[in-house]
């Protein structure tokens, strides 16, 4: 199997974008992917688009951006993974150059979720779960799914609601220092506490925003990434796992089997102890869809011990400077969520981190070349994580 | 309200937008207005999905059956003794079908919730709710809502059988015992 490496990066503005439609929007990235990569259209041999839909008219958004973006005839598929579909059409593209399939490939990763109206995007991702049991009974709501894990976490250990809102404040901080995210404003304790209430113990300013953006990578094979550029960032490895659509059938809801079990997966192929894994890591980008799950992340990827997530949070250990810097791009709490394309704009902020072109302030220290995403799709329905290095990779 | 009166104010809704989207392709001769805070114009859809779903539960008839003698059922493998709730008719582990119908036990505990203060549109007519998890006796558990305004992890739960208003239809709770 060959090493696959990352050759090119582009981020649209994450926010509103009624400013353009989905496939400009897609071509925003694109272009600058290509820029980046130095490569023409017809030099692409495959592409993938991730993209979730439903509150964007176009029904076949492969082919909507394939044309928009001059990219056809070459192959292409759309990928869902619900809010880790960017990672899943980074898989795709991965394994296609890793088994000699394809040696260049596109990733883009484009959301429009303002092309619908607030309340029904309430309601179409209330449905993304086990849809019949849960919600047409339940009208559990997005929210409602990561507010269980909360309430849960709570009781067993104890956290409190400002443990919570020092994730908001951190991802804050960072994204008043990233110009593509879509809340450039930092927060105070005090705004958190008094924010709205959405699906208790979950507030306003624990929960990521309705997004449109866009990212893409250019992924190519060693051989031709060698030709093509100086600083590559290898895809080390990638855990890919998942969950019951129905929340009721697990066990634990105090943290993320599915994002543990893909954690493990990544940490093996890439030959890194799952307990102290962040040692290895300059830098982390973690699915913060909602404040918790980014507590259960440092658990589930090894950061902190069971039970002890909101410690790393409550001693701001997930800062630039400190343990392991956490979402300094903002996250998807500040930096935006649209959906489809959150895991692509994770690898290229991860990849910008580690070749020292994050933007002023938010830029770690790099001493391991190492950096690794974290991207849940619903409430651990999907998750994967993924290992980046400008060191390339010995297996 | 019941249900007519909320589809009716639903559709008022509906119809007042409508009426602004025909005013503005009679002046302009085009459905595009101005978003208010960026002023970026948007073509607004003309055509719309009124779309109702219509899931099959052939297989599990008998879940609702039970529901009319006030029970809640699940399926257990004959074979390998996995209890399913919610129930389906195949066990995947076992591959076989036509399962065994039990009653899940009345008794369980809470092991999370919420309260849904930003609710759905289709969920809009109610009060805030609470929706919970809640581990029953024989270690299954059950989501539904919780018929009660505190709810607390460890909390203990009894399931029922309820009449969900305003639609009429039968379907089940956790309410809070003792």
């Amino acid at each position: 199997m060959r090493n696959v490496a990352i050759i090119g990066t582009g981020h649209t503005k994450f926010g509103v974008r009624t400013d353009v439609n989905l496939q400009e929007l897609a071509w925003e990235a694109v272009k600058q992917a290509l820029e980046e990569a130095n490569l023409e259209q017809n030099e692409i041999q495959y592409f993938v688009v991730g993209n979730v839909g439903n509150w964007s008219s176009e029904e076949l958004p492969a082919v909507i951006v394939g044309e928009y973006c001059n990219l056809t005839p070459k192959g292409t598929m759309r990928v869902e993974a619900a809010c880790s579909t960017g990672s899943a059409a980074i898989r795709d593209a991965y394994l296609a150059i890793k088994s000699g399939e394809v040696d260049i490939a596109l990733v883009v990763g484009v959301e429009q979720m303002h092309q619908a109206p607030n309340p029904q995007v309430v309601e179409l991702i209330g449905r993304a779960g086990g849809y019949f049991w849960e919600f047409e009974n339940f009208g559990l709501t997005f929210p409602g799914y990561y507010a269980l894990h909360a309430s849960a976490y709570m009781a067993k250990y104890g956290m409190k609601e400002e443990d919570l809102g020092k994730i908001a404040i951190k991802n804050h901080y960072y994204g008043a220092r990233n110009p593509y995210a879509q809340f450039q404003k930092e927060i105070t304790m005090e705004e958190y506490l008094k924010s709205k209430p959405v699906a208790y113990p979950l507030k306003l300013l624990d929960s990521s925003p309705i997004t449109d953006g866009a990212a893409a990578i250019v992924l190519a094979s060693e051989e031709v990434a060698r030709k093509i550029t100086d600083s590559p960032v290898w895809i080390v490895s990638q855990g890919v796992a998942s969950g019951t659509a129905n929340l009721s059938r697990r066990t634990d809801f105090t943290h993320i089997e599915a994002a543990q079990i893909a954690a493990q997966q990544a940490y093996k192929k890439a030959g890194i102890e799952f307990d102290n894994a962040w040692k290895n890591f300059d830098v982390a980008d973690v699915h913060d869809c909602f404040t918790i799950a980014e507590i259960m992340a440092y658990e589930d990827l090894g950061f902190a011990k069971r039970g002890e997530g909101y410690l790393l949070a409550r001693e701001e250990q997930t800062y630039i400077g400190g343990k392991i810097p956490v979402n300094v791009d903002g996250g998807l709490k500040a930096k935006g969520h649209p959906i489809g394309a959150t895991g692509v704009s994770m690898a290229v902020s991860i990849a910008r981190q580690l070749l020292y072109r994050a933007h002023k302030g938010t830029q770690v220290e790099v001493r391991n070349g190492m950096g690794i995403t974290h991207n849940v799709g619903g409430t651990g329905h999907y998750a994967y994580v993924t290992i980046y290095s400008t060191r390339r990779p010995s297996k | 309200m019941s249900l007519n009166e909320i589809r009716d104010k639903m559709q008022k809704e509906i119809s007042q937008s409508l009426t602004i989207l025909d005013n503005v392709i009679k002046t302009t001769k085009l459905p595009i207005v101005n978003e208010q805070k960026t002023n970026n114009p948007l073509w607004i859809d003309v055509r719309e999905i009124d779309l109702r779903y219509q899931v099959p539960v052939k297989k599990i008839i008998k879940f609702f059956e039970g529901l009319r003698e006030g029970k809640v059922l699940a399926t257990k493998c004959p074979k390998c003794g996995s209890v399913y709730f919610p129930p389906q008719d195949d066990c995947p582990k076992c591959k076989i079908s036509n399962l065994d119908w039990i009653e899940m036990p009345k008794e369980g505990e809470i092991v999370a919730y919420t309260i849904i203060n930003v609710k759905p549109p289709s969920f809009s007519h109610y009060q805030d709710y609470v929706v919970g998890i809640a581990r029953m006796s024989n270690g299954v558990n059950v989501l539904s809502w919780v018929r009660a305004k505190e709810v607390k992890v460890g909390m203990k739960v009894r399931l029922e059988v309820v009449e969900r208003k305003p639609e009429g239809y039968l379907t089940y709770e956790l309410v809070p015992m003792g």
